[in-house]
């Protein structure tokens, strides 16, 4: 069956592009219904992304909500696989107050998650499928890719409880040096103490350019194994036309109660928020007691409106059966001469 | 150059922001049409590839959120008050102050009352008492914050204190400096991927005024 590209408005067609992506890589379709009760984003409330749930009490009396998240839904429903691996993806509506916005917003957003037996891998296949994903949308992207527990050892080395632990993880988020330094003054740590942490997160680009160091400053701070896992896993794009536009970057940052390992964030130029969020999240697995660990990543395609409008449908058609190695739905055709 | 590829940058209105084009300027950005005396709020040097434009001072973090401006230039309060999701690259250090906690001199704070803030900054006030777990009520407004004190509006004030005159004018005195405050260079968090050359070179000509 073809579906005519013209017919579909630039959300479904870019939702379609995507899951027929994840399709063709095995991955499986999750449903889900569009209520969830509300105890358990009130129990996980920092994972969400927005601080308001539209709740409602339903006719038995239980108090539920629209669901502002698919994650922890699928983390909630679906059983331990042990040695077996989950593979899912989702195209799902979602409710959030949006950073800046007045009120609900209703938005639309693409993902796949991997649960049961996760390794380097699976960790490298998740990854693999982000930056398809985002090359699928446009040819301008970057994935900045991190290591949240060396990230975490380097700020373990410096922080002397958990609200310091907070206040200079958030300004690694902010590629803040300045804050960093400013908040081990005030501890009253000797001066230069941060000076390993800064470095590690000055070095950001491309692997082949920054791994090195990376490697040299985590093997010198007794977190090399963290490093070599990292290496390891982007060492599959050595050589690929994705080599450049993965990025080693430490500002990639999640809360260590939900996040660790390997987290990533997917850019497109012209778009002022990540579009793409994603990572390992077995600390969340635990906190809902289960043993499975899991990785997964969400495109927001609500983001994707502006480029969907600068650069409006082909008019040709899109047919279910077609690669998923087709050419971005993006600028293509615009960029030719704009330079 | 295409207009796409010129490194944006808001630049906030005023004393603060004339500053910080001499330095933008001397480290490579010069854009001398912004310095003729007119109503245009938008320049550009295409050989320098960059465009400045002059916005409010409190509107540069969203200007540069939103990915209108690749960088700016905005001040630690509004950073702190808005956390907008933008990087905070470096400490300019210039346009120097303190966030600070005024009151009126003869003014003898009961702990077991709820004490009135007026302020511009309620996140900033909010968390600093937060922190001490000390109960408030938040009054906000938006400009003369001195006068509340004086007529019974507030007991204290959360405000920007420069060199303390409009304080000492209005019989007030700083009690407490919450955070000091300085010019922050903020990039969007993808205009810095995509200009990354061209905010590298800035910041490198910036070194000596930053920290």
């Amino acid at each position: 069956m073809e579906i005519r590209d013209d017919i579909l408005d630039d959300r479904e067609r870019i939702g379609f592009r995507l899951r027929e992506l994840y399709h063709s890589h095995g991955f499986s379709r999750y449903r889900m219904g569009k209520f969830e009760e509300y105890d358990l984003y009130s129990r996980n409330k920092d994972f969400l992304l927005s601080d308001g749930v539209i709740t409602f009490t339903d006719t038995n009396g239980r108090l539920m909500a629209l669901k502002p998240d698919v994650t922890l839904s699928i983390v909630k429903n679906i059983r331990d696989r042990g040695e077996g691996l989950e593979k899912l993806y989702y195209c799902e509506n979602v409710y959030r107050v949006s950073e800046g916005a007045d009120g609900f917003r209703e938005e639309t957003q693409v993902g796949i998650e991997c649960m049961g037996r996760i390794g380097k891998r699976t960790i490298g296949e998740v990854l693999e499928m982000a930056a398809e994903s985002l090359g699928a949308l446009d040819e301008k992207w970057v994935l900045e890719v991190s290591h949240l527990d060396l990230l975490s050892a380097m700020v373990d080395g410096v922080a002397l409880d958990g609200d310091m632990r907070d206040r200079i993880l958030r300004c690694a988020g902010e590629k803040n040096p300045h804050g960093i330094s400013e908040i081990c003054r005030e501890a009253g740590l000797r001066a230069g103490a941060e000076e390993a942490l800064l470095t590690l997160l000055s070095v950001y680009g491309p692997p082949r350019q920054v791994m090195p160091a990376v490697r040299k400053l985590a093997e010198e701070n007794g977190c090399g194994a963290y490093a070599r896992e990292l290496g390891e896993i982007v060492a599959a794009f050595a050589g690929t036309d994705a080599a450049d536009k993965i990025w080693i970057d430490f500002s990639a940052t999640g809360d260590p109660k939900y996040y660790n390992g390997i987290a990533f964030k997917g850019f497109i130029e012209g778009i002022p928020d990540p579009v793409l969020s994603g990572g390992q999240y077995d600390a969340l697995m635990r906190r809902m007691h289960r043993k499975d660990r899991a990785v997964g990543f969400a495109v927001f395609l609500n983001r994707l409106d502006g480029l969907a409008e600068a650069y409006p449908a082909s008019g040709e058609s899109v047919s279910r059966a077609q690669s998923s190695g087709s050419e971005p739905l993006g600028r293509k055709e615009k960029e030719a001469g704009d330079e | 150059m295409s207009g796409n590829s010129l490194m944006n940058v808001a630049l906030p209105k005023g004393r603060l922001g004339e500053k910080v084009y001499s330095l933008f300027a001397e480290a490579g950005f010069e854009c001398p049409a912004i310095l003729e005396n007119s109503r245009k709020l938008i320049f550009e040097n295409t050989d320098a590839g960059v465009r400045y434009f002059w916005v409010k001072p409190s509107d540069v973090a969203i200007y540069v959120a939103r990915g209108a401006a690749d960088i700016g230039v905005a001040g630690k309060d509004i950073l702190l008050e808005y956390r907008p999701e933008v990087y905070e690259l470096m400490d300019l250090g210039i346009g120097k102050c303190r966030m600070a906690v005024a009151a009126p001199k003869d003014f003898r704070e009961n702990p077991e009352r709820t004490l009135r803030v007026a302020t511009k900054f309620s996140r900033i006030a909010r968390d600093y008492y937060g922190s001490m777990g000390r109960d408030i009520d938040i009054i906000h407004l938006n400009g003369s914050i001195e006068i509340a004190p004086i007529l019974g509006l507030s007991d204290v004030i959360v405000d920007i204190v420069e060199t303390g005159t409009t304080l000492k004018e209005n019989n007030l005195e700083v009690r407490e400096t919450i955070v000091p405050i300085s010019a922050r260079l903020i990039a969007n968090k993808s205009g810095f991927k995509f200009k990354r050359a061209a905010i590298e070179r800035l910041m490198a000509g910036l070194g000596g005024a930053g920290k």
